[in-house]
């Protein structure tokens, strides 16, 4: 059983909840091979999903789920924060609320805003994205794609490379697998990764050709473009030569590595075009939303 | 004895005496805003009111030098009228608003008006005046005339005083007429944008952190030119190990420096934060356990010499928002002395007599405001208060207009009785008898 009504994040959240999320997924993942792709669990059922943030990939992920679910679903998009708007978060959604909705998913920028919503809702809250602190289920199908592939995340050696200070995804993974019994180790410039990292139980590098030689998975998080010139790092080419997966270091590792990507990819940035094309023939980023 | 009008004989207190630091048995008898004599005053021949204070203690009124009253501007948020009423239930006789009202107070006009929305209520408000004209750190406002019209220091609280120069310029031109000027220090090129503490709590939580260093440079630079100039400079509200630090080291070495810190940052942590819960969002933030220890420690070595609310209001539709959008501050007068009891005289961190001296002495002494001391010939003006009864704090019974708490449920120790200043008397607890 899960312990709470809500999915705000991994933080705290037992192995026995997510083994047991993980499993359910699996079981699920069997109804898309079936002539009708669908199932009534969620029949009468009706969702909201609300995106404060633009998303193409999750926003249509949780939208088929619920469909194949048989939920009923509104979607609400605005890209403003809610001070731009001029209506609270809370006005908001208590609106949505009033209209008799059961479950809500949102998107947001800022951190705890899902949190926010499960105080001031009756509503199940699922967290989609809360600013750079978690993506609950973005981790959960990392997971998920890593279990099918390995059989156990128990020991298995991941690395996440790249911009971690405002990563929701990373911090869901680092969660989750330290949960899961995995080795998590980050890599990335130091002006990229939040202080007392280390203490979340990961090991922390800057010279990424010496950890990629040890790890049996990379994911690899997006440089977000807007952050050049800020003053964090001189440039995207400085940052491709110190910390991109490229061409000649996916070569120099010389084994199996499997190569993750949340999406959407910057290629020649954090990853080079074709160890990305690499991965999209061999399935390893299948389950990315 | 013949009968006098606004006569008050306050019966059975335990009075403090500055000269020697002890709380004595005694009564109070007070005529036309006066205290006329202390010690053992029977009743039989007095006319006017009689007020038993059952044994409980009696400080010179309490004063709060760092709190925000919201008016002009914000009068949704609190107005001095509500401030003031909150000051009350906090036991305190004297608050000192900062000047980041709007407009904010940067003239001579404001001053008054401040001063004379302020002058029949039973708390002194000195207003603080404004560094810098409109607070825009540009150049310096009109300190001598505001000091005339009755401004007691100089902050442009909520900013820092963010050009080196100009805080030179501040401290040297202050200095002439002997006013501290108040700094809030904070380097805002490393804050901007960030939302709490950054340590292992905002690395979990992905809020954006406000390094501790973003003080303490402005500490180390406010220092260095408080020397220099000879000025003093009052650091507001600190929050860090270093600032601590560097603010003992510096008084060691004679600079004129004093200090001030807040409740919550010597109650809570930033692990506070872990509920999102907007009322933990404030300006310095929460810091850490270390920080927390040396403030304590500064607290019991004098290095601090003043605690104050920083008293911020903000309305329910402001705070309730998402963390990192909402504004920073919190209230506090109203549970101020509550927290100190609780965590610095019950766990014999300050003796009563050092609490009084920082929420006293001490801010009456940087401020120039005159002998506190419960003597005959000086104003009444004291508070009553006991330091065992336990109470549960309610921000739904706040006086103050606002109601961002961070300390809503929390079980307090040290009740206020009573306040007595400008010849009137507030009590909620204690009755008065007429004697005619």
């Amino acid at each position: 059983m899960l312990s709470s009504r809500h999915l705000l994040g991994l933080e705290g959240m037992s192995k026995e909840e997510i083994q047991l999320i993980l499993d359910t997924a699996t079981s699920f993942k069997k109804v898309l091979e079936r002539p009708i792709p669908k199932v009534p669990t969620l029949r009468g059922t009706t969702v909201a999903n609300l995106f404060f943030e633009p998303s193409t990939r999750t926003r249509i992920s949780f939208e088929l789920a619920e469909k194949r679910l048989s939920a009923d679903l509104v979607n609400f998009s605005a890209s403003t924060s809610s001070v731009l708007k001029g209506e609270t978060l809370r006005d908001t959604a208590r609106n949505i609320e009033a209209m008799k909705v059961d479950m809500v998913v949102i998107r947001h920028s800022s951190p705890g805003a899902a949190h926010f919503l499960a105080n001031c809702l009756d509503s199940a809250i699922i967290n989609a994205g809360d600013g750079a602190h978690e993506h609950p289920t973005q981790a959960l199908l990392d997971m998920l794609t890593l279990r099918e592939r390995f059989g156990t995340l128990a020991g298995l050696k991941v690395l996440i490379v790249g911009d971690i200070e405002h990563s929701r995804v990373a911090r869901s993974n680092i969660y989750g697998l330290n949960t899961m019994g995995a080795e998590v180790a980050i890599c990335g410039p130091a002006t990229l990764l939040p202080v007392e990292i280390e203490h979340l139980g990961v090991k922390v590098y800057h010279n990424l050709d010496e950890i990629l030689s040890q790890v049996q998975v990379v994911n690899v998080l997006r440089i977000q473009l807007e952050r050049q010139g800020k003053g964090l790092f001189p440039s995207l080419r400085e940052y491709r030569q110190l910390f991109g997966i490229t061409a000649e270091r996916f070569k120099r590792v010389g084994r199996e590595l499997v190569i993750m990507h949340p999406g959407p990819i910057n290629r020649g940035v954090e990853i080079d075009s074709e160890v990305a094309d690499l991965l999209a023939g061999g399935g390893e980023i299948r389950n990315v939303e | 004895m013949k009968p006098r009008q606004n006569s008050f004989l306050f019966k059975n207190g335990l009075i403090f005496n500055t000269a020697n630091s002890q709380f004595e048995k005694g009564d109070i008898l007070v005529v036309e805003g006066r205290i006329e004599k202390v010690g053992t005053i029977p009743s039989e021949d007095f006319v006017g009111s009689i007020i038993d204070l059952q044994e409980k203690y009696v400080a010179p009124g309490f004063v709060d030098m760092h709190v925000h009253l919201r008016e002009p501007g914000r009068e949704d948020e609190e107005t001095i009228e509500s401030g003031v009423a909150a000051a009350m239930a906090g036991g305190f006789t004297t608050v000192c608003c900062m000047p980041n009202t709007e407009p904010p107070i940067d003239n001579r006009g404001m001053v008054e008006f401040i001063k004379k929305k302020a002058k029949n209520l039973l708390v002194a408000v000195h207003p603080i005046g404004a560094v810098t004209k409109g607070r825009r750190g540009e150049e310096l406002a009109e300190m001598g005339d505001m000091l005339d019209a009755g401004a007691v220091a100089f902050s442009d609280d909520g900013l820092p005083v963010a050009s080196s120069e100009l805080m030179r310029r501040a401290l040297e031109y202050s200095k002439m007429f002997d006013i501290p000027i108040i700094d809030h220090c904070e380097d805002l090129s490393l804050s901007e944008g960030r939302s709490m503490n950054e340590s292992f709590t905002s690395t979990q939580l992905g809020v954006y952190g406000i390094p501790s260093v973003a003080e303490n440079i402005v500490v180390a630079r406010d220092l260095m030119l408080a020397a220099y100039t000879g000025g003093h400079v009052h650091i507001a509200h600190v929050s860090t190990k270093d600032a601590v630090a560097m603010i003992r080291e510096a008084k060691k070495r004679g600079v004129r420096v004093t200090c001030e810190v807040t409740p919550h940052h010597f109650v809570l942590t930033d692990e506070v934060v872990k509920s999102f819960d907007t009322n933990t969002k404030v300006n310095p933030p929460l810091r850490s356990q270390a920080d927390v220890e040396a403030i304590l420690q500064g607290l019991q070595d004098g290095t601090i010499d003043v605690i104050v609310s920083d008293h911020a209001p903000h309305s329910i539709e402001e705070k309730q928002v998402e963390f990192d959008v909402a504004p920073f501050g919190l209230i506090g007068m109203e549970t101020s002395f509550g927290l100190i009891v609780k965590h610095l005289l019950e766990p014999k961190v300050l003796t009563p007599a050092q609490v009084i001296e920082k929420i006293v002495l001490n801010p009456a002494r940087i401020l120039k405001l005159g002998s506190k001391d419960l003597t005959p010939g000086n104003p009444a003006d004291f508070t009553v208060f006991d330091m065992d009864s336990e109470w549960t704090v309610d921000v739904n019974r706040f006086k103050s207009k606002s109601r961002n708490c961070p300390f809503d449920g929390w079980q307090l120790r040290g009740m206020i009785h009573g306040v007595f200043n400008k010849g009137q008397w507030w009590s909620e607890s204690l009755s008065s008898t007429k004697k005619i």
